[in-house]
């Protein structure tokens, strides 16, 4: 074959060395917390020196160790039924986890689907999910969900469905939004030349090329979940009593504020803050690595 | 037999009606043009923007649905085909496009990007597209580890060598080339265009070649068609017309063209205005507005391509009124 | 036809002498040579046409010129020598009071260039009023005469109109108006054709050329299209991985090319003319300016190389008055290789 003669030179170096490296920058603080938060999520069992959700009535209010009428028995001290406050953050820290990332994913999955169907066929499917989607952000959505609580009655499994429900349309939005540009790229236009339908398309060319954006908004999204169970907690229609969620805490301790019993809800106000914060710094550096990399590939 | 056939094809866009109703008009990207690309001969279509190439382009993939006149594959009206016939129609018409970034799925390997025409259209063993990608990355001097890699492992030119392969997977007629070598640096043009030229001779393709590259297209095309504002205005034998164009607008877009020598004379004509928009074309002769040569009638008549010389012309000084007033008619 | 031939006794308008700008990693690691060892003479009145593909450093060698590099290249040696001063040694403040001013640049894509926000007449009239204090009014006013300068049907109506309002070929030619508003010495012109069609670009490449005749500009062009260096500059300097491998005369260096990147280029671009042959074409692939090979960076892809252009990298010599080159064999008496010394 005389086509040989232009010999081409391939790259020699593998490329997997070069991305592990490109991630070499992550911000470490955020990562080793969420991976601390999960670990004790995962290990709670181990971990809690008491039982979270059966307290000593003899043992009420009392204050962290350090302060005068602690004890090192209840390290971060105890709430209104003696119960031991670290032993409910660690395992609200698993209520948090569990419902944080199965409502980003629950969400995360029907919006992206949504996005991916409305911004690439377009026409009426496209009006019927925008209007959807409208519809659903004119609802407030923390009303909405307190709502669906209210009606289907409080559980943790309801609460990542219904916050599932609440939030897929940021996803569907952001998405189809790639979408409709990602159809007029070149390899799309190719596809279709080639002879695959639409579903091929969507399944093959698309998906995967919105996966990284989905992704980098999940981070951002767990945020979100996260206040928005804990602010369903708080109002008591989140994750129902006994259960150590962190918002019910929040919401428990409140009265304990005005007496001076500020670890009732510093301490749980803390662990949402850095969850969030966390989840937030990552996914934003997320979306700063992944986006540069999308235009050069 | 052509391959390709175009007769008096048409493609209007509808734009939306204005805020109060007013019917805004249609853009006439395509206006009743008609051309045939024979096998084994490539086709070249220059123009500028808004000339209605890149439409041309996509009415013949099947992109886009002609609003008047018909496409005949292999003599067959593609309307009258049935369902059958317009996918082995889509099979034998394939396309490489411009932006080799752009034409390739970031996520796909090579091999999986190759395959694709044919996972799509045939139901062969894994073995057997194996064979035929190995077989496609060698016709296009590609050595065979490029299939497990990914498209961003790879240079411009190599990504268009890539899309080349995967446009030959379904061994078509027709290969619409959309700018193919644009975006590629002026060092690697040749080898594609060499590739490409090599391609044809051995396969005996047909090329719809757009570019903007006049010596490119004069080089590589058998016949140039010409087109302004919708409309074909030359066509011919793709080195006499280079050489010797007639139509006005030929004349000077051939004089614009850069020269490869810097004692290269050539006379410059420079066209006044811009290049009206396809939403309004100009009256009768859609060039009249920047001809050097406009006379009165080309403003009321649209001129008919007809033949002269062997080369088809659409111009009023070529084929002067046979009755009515005299007119000026100017000898070229 | 080279145009713009001014015979210039006096001191050049512009000249670098061993210009390098490096970009280095962030974390330090990787150095990439982007311009290396330029040395470039430039005339009043004079077309200087700098041709390079990717990995030249040819536009970066532009943003060296008006040290508007990111903050990731570093400029680590050499002079720029403009009517005499070294930009190098000049503070920002004093660069300000260069761009725009003295020095003007023009970029491949208009729209980019044009804010959308604002009128053309602010946008033309920017440059003089931050260069010449000049007010609002008498600057809109000159704004006109450049827009007119520039052959825009209708001035008065274009310069209360905005950017998209107006086709590529107009803004082009706005951006043009913006860069000579101030009267620079010399005007730097990055890929300005590119996104033009070709009657549109004729018409603006000829425009070019009468303004320089009018104001005795300077123009540097910078592109990968050899057809405008032919039709347009005096002078030309190839450049290939940041290295200026041959400069000298237009004509000179069309008719005998002393590089073999040069010739091959040359060699590979269709013509009208003669359009039957299969063309010349270069094996290979553009350099990786991360990932250069020892001795010269063309070697890989040249057909003459031998032994020694692998192993160091050629010197820049003047083989005539007039003309630099970068190639052993050019010099063969400089690497102590015989011309019959075999290509490897």
């Amino acid at each position: 074959m005389s086509l040989q003669a232009e010999s081409l030179a391939l790259p020699a170096r593998s490329p997997r060395r070069s991305t592990l490296s490109h991630f070499a920058d992550v911000p470490i603080v955020p990562l080793v917390i969420l991976f601390g938060i999960a670990l004790v999520a995962i290990f709670a069992n181990q971990l809690a020196p008491h039982n979270p959700e059966i307290g000593s009535l003899s043992a009420r209010f009392k204050p962290p160790f350090w302060q005068a009428g602690g004890s090192t028995k209840f390290l971060l001290g105890t709430d209104q039924l003696g119960r031991d406050v670290l032993s409910r953050l660690i395992f609200g820290a698993r209520i948090s986890m569990i419902v944080g990332f199965t409502a980003v994913i629950f969400a995360g999955t029907i919006g992206t689907i949504l996005g991916i169907v409305s911004g690439y066929l377009g026409g009426w499917v496209d009006q019927v999910v925008m209007r959807l989607t409208d519809t659903w952000l004119a609802l407030p959505a923390l009303t909405f969900a307190i709502f669906l609580a209210a009606i289907v009655g409080p559980s943790m499994w309801n609460i990542v469905i219904i916050l599932g429900i609440t939030y897929w349309t940021r996803y569907a939005r952001v998405i189809r939004g790639e979408v409709l540009s990602l159809k007029e790229r070149e390899f799309v236009r190719l596809a279709i030349v080639a002879g695959c339908s639409k579903w091929t398309i969507m399944r093959r060319h698309i998906l995967p090329n919105v996966i990284n954006s989905a992704i980098v908004l999940g981070t951002l999204m767990l945020g979100v979940v996260i206040i928005a169970e804990a602010t369903l907690s708080f109002l008591g229609v989140g994750v129902p009593p006994p259960e150590p969620a962190w918002g019910l805490m929040l919401s428990d301790g409140k009265q304990g504020l005005m007496v001076g019993y500020w670890w009732l809800t510093v301490f749980p106000g803390i662990c949402i803050m850095l969850l969030v914060l966390s989840a937030n710094i990552l996914g934003d550096w997320l979306r700063v690595k992944l986006d540069p990399q999308l235009r050069q590939l | 037999m052509a391959v390709v056939e175009a007769i008096g094809l048409t493609k209007h866009f509808q734009t939306k009606r204005g805020l109060f109703g007013a019917d805004a008009g249609a853009v006439r990207a395509v206006d009743g043009i008609s051309f045939a690309i024979e096998a084994g001969r490539t086709l070249g279509v220059v123009g500028e923007s808004g000339c209605g190439k890149t439409t041309t382009a996509k009415l013949v993939l099947g992109l886009e649905e002609p609003t008047g006149g018909r496409i005949l594959f292999e003599g067959r009206d593609l309307a009258s085909l049935d369902p059958a016939g317009r996918r082995l129609y889509r099979r034998s018409v394939q396309a490489v496009f411009q932006d080799p970034f752009a034409s390739l799925n970031p996520r796909m390997r090579v091999d999986a990007i190759i395959a694709e025409p044919l996972i799509t259209n045939e139901s062969l063993s894994a073995a057997e597209v194996e064979r035929r990608v190995d077989r496609l990355l060698d016709l296009v001097g590609l050595p065979a580890r490029a299939a497990r890699l990914f498209p961003h492992e790879f240079s411009g030119g190599q990504r268009q060598r890539i899309a080349i392969a995967r446009a030959l997977a379904l061994s078509p007629r027709l290969v619409v080339l959309d700018e193919p070598v644009s975006a590629l640096d002026v060092s690697i043009r040749a080898q594609i265009l060499n590739l490409l030229r090599d391609l044809q001779a051995e396969l005996g393709l047909s090329y719809l070649f757009i570019a903007h590259d006049l010596a490119a297209v004069a080089h590589m095309s058998h016949t140039i068609v010409v087109m302004y504002l919708g409309k074909i205005v030359e066509s011919g034998d793709a080195k006499t017309l280079a050489r010797a164009p007639k139509h006005p607008y030929t004349e000077a877009l051939f004089s614009a063209a850069l020269p490869s020598h810097p004692d290269e004379r050539r006379e410059e004509i420079i066209l006044p205005g811009e290049v009206p928009s396809p939403l309004r074309p100009p009256s009768g002769c859609r060039f009249h507005p920047r001809c050097p040569h406009a006379m009165a009638r080309c403003a009321e008549e649209a001129p008919e391509l007809a033949e002269i010389d062997g080369r088809m012309v659409s111009c009023h000084l070529f084929h002067p009124a046979a009755a009515g007033a005299a007119r000026e008619a100017q000898p070229v | 036809m080279p145009f713009g031939t001014v015979t210039n006794s006096g001191p050049p308008l512009l000249q670098l002498e061993h210009l390098s700008t490096h970009y280095v990693s962030a974390q330090g690691t990787r150095v990439v040579r982007a311009v290396d060892d330029v040395s470039l003479t430039v005339r009043a009145g004079e077309t200087l046409g700098i041709v390079g593909e990717s990995g030249s450093g040819k536009s970066t060698l532009a943003l060296t010129l008006l040290r508007i590099l990111p903050p990731a290249a570093r400029i680590v040696g050499g002079r720029i020598l403009f009517e005499g001063e070294d930009l190098l040694q000049k503070s920002e403040t004093e660069m300000q009071h260069v761009r725009g001013k003295r020095i003007a640049m023009v970029l491949q894509d208009p729209m980019a260039s044009l804010n959308p926000l604002f009128t053309i007449g602010d946008q033309v009239g920017e440059p003089i009023r931050i260069h010449e204090g000049a007010s609002r009014r008498s600057a809109w006013e000159r704004a006109r005469a450049l827009l007119k300068a520039v052959r825009i049907p209708s001035p008065e109506t274009r310069v209360k109109q905005y950017p998209h309002e107006m086709s590529g070929g107009m803004r082009q030619r706005i951006v043009g108006a913006i860069g000579i508003s101030c009267e620079p010495r010399l005007l730097i012109a990055d890929e300005p054709t590119t996104s033009l069609d070709l009657t549109i670009q004729a018409q603006y490449l000829n425009l070019l050329r009468d303004l320089q005749r009018e104001h005795n500009l300077a123009l540097i062009f910078i592109t990968h299209n050899l057809g405008i260096v032919a039709k347009m500059c005096d002078q030309l300097a190839v450049m290939y991985a940041g290295r200026v491998v041959e400069s000298g005369p237009v004509s000179q260096i069309f008719n005998t090319p002393k590089h073999p990147y040069t010739e091959a280029l040359l060699n590979s671009i269709p013509r009208m003319t003669d359009t039957e042959q299969r063309l010349v074409a270069i094996d290979g692939q553009p350099p990786d300016l991360s990932a250069l090979p020892a001795g010269c960076a063309f070697a890989p892809r040249c057909a003459r190389a031998v032994d020694h252009c692998r192993v160091a990298a050629p010197p820049e010599t003047a083989p005539a008055a007039g003309r630099t080159v970068r190639c052993w064999l050019a010099e063969p008496a400089l690497a102590g290789v015989g011309a019959e010394s075999g290509a490897a």
